[in-house]
């Protein structure tokens, strides 16, 4: 079977996000003074071939464990849904 | 002492290491292509600076899979010398041969400059011949480098004396002002709690030729050198 992930990875929510702080300080220049705590992570979309859905969800876990996010600093979640 | 230096795609101070190891302090020198399976019988692998795989996804995230990498992890559970400057900390901290990871520097932007750092102490081999609490004038060149563990990480590196350098002022204060990229407690370099594997973003293998007028980061070689002839 053929499914399609899609995969958030954010920064800890109590690390400093120099990424987001830059991005939010920007609002007031364009004219969105009321948008703050903006923090700015990574989207991942992949395609995989698994027998079933529990082996795709338990694959993509792995990849997010192994690679695709580092767990000192980073959390993550996703979605698997068969195509 | 016979230095095995790694060679990733998007390595590139992996000459400037060869060149302190086998130029400036006459050690038997040869690189060690990512894919292969063999460290060469080295005393010590040296993990360079650069931007291994471009940084995708994370810096060093990618190289810490390369083939080679498993012999360096083998070679490190066995006592074997592991030695990372800045893209080489940051994979060395990817693979948990060291603890903590290093996050974009606080300001966003990339550091290329001269800063000091000081040795908290002498209990390791890099630092074994240098005076705690001097400053040394060593350059870094980074976007990621700023040090980050969680508490309980920070409490054992501490009581196990495994923060070897931290970022200082001219006169070996730890400020504010001279932390450059916003690290945990200034850390610039730590070791494991083996003290066989050494991570630290300055670079001073860019420090120990004359005609470059800064020489500060012989210390460290000095150190290692001489301590390896004892062990």
């Amino acid at each position: 079977m053929k499914f399609k992930a899609e995969i958030d990875v954010m920064p800890h929510a109590a690390l400093l996000d120099p990424q987001g702080k830059a991005v939010s300080n920007s609002m007031p220049n364009i004219g969105l003074p009321s948008i703050h705590d903006v923090r700015i992570g990574k989207h991942i979309s992949m395609e995989l071939t698994a027998d079933d859905d529990a082996a795709a969800h338990e694959m993509v876990e792995t990849a997010c464990k192994k690679l695709l996010a580092n767990l000192i600093m980073e959390s993550y979640s996703f979605t698997v849904k068969a195509v | 002492m016979k230095v095995g230096v790694i060679v990733f795609p998007g390595s590139n101070c992996d000459e400037d290491a060869v060149a302190a190891f086998r130029d400036q302090f006459g050690c038997e020198t040869v690189k060690l292509w990512h894919k292969d399976n063999d460290l060469q019988a080295c005393d010590l692998i040296f993990l360079p600076g650069g931007f291994s795989y471009g940084d995708y996804l994370r810096s060093g995230a990618i190289a810490r899979f390369s083939p080679i990498m498993q012999n360096v992890i083998d070679f490190a559970a066995k006592g074997g010398l592991v030695w990372g400057v800045c893209n080489g900390f940051q994979i060395l901290c990817e693979s948990q041969l060291l603890p903590g990871a290093l996050l974009h520097n606080d300001h966003q932007k990339f550091n290329c400059k001269n800063v000091f750092i000081k040795a908290n102490t002498t209990e390791s081999l890099i630092t074994s011949n240098l005076t705690v609490n001097t400053a040394l004038q060593i350059p870094i060149a980074h976007g990621e480098g700023r040090y980050y563990c969680d508490e309980a990480n920070l409490l054992k590196l501490k009581s196990n004396n495994q923060i070897l350098f931290t970022y200082c002022d001219a006169n070996g204060n730890e400020t504010d002002g001279s932390n450059p990229n916003g690290s945990l407690q200034n850390i610039a370099g730590i070791c494991n709690e083996k003290r066989n594997v050494f991570g630290m973003m300055p670079h001073p293998e860019r420090a120990v030729d004359t005609e470059l007028y800064n020489t500060d980061g012989r210390g460290l070689f000095q150190s290692l050198l001489a301590s390896f002839e004892l062990v």
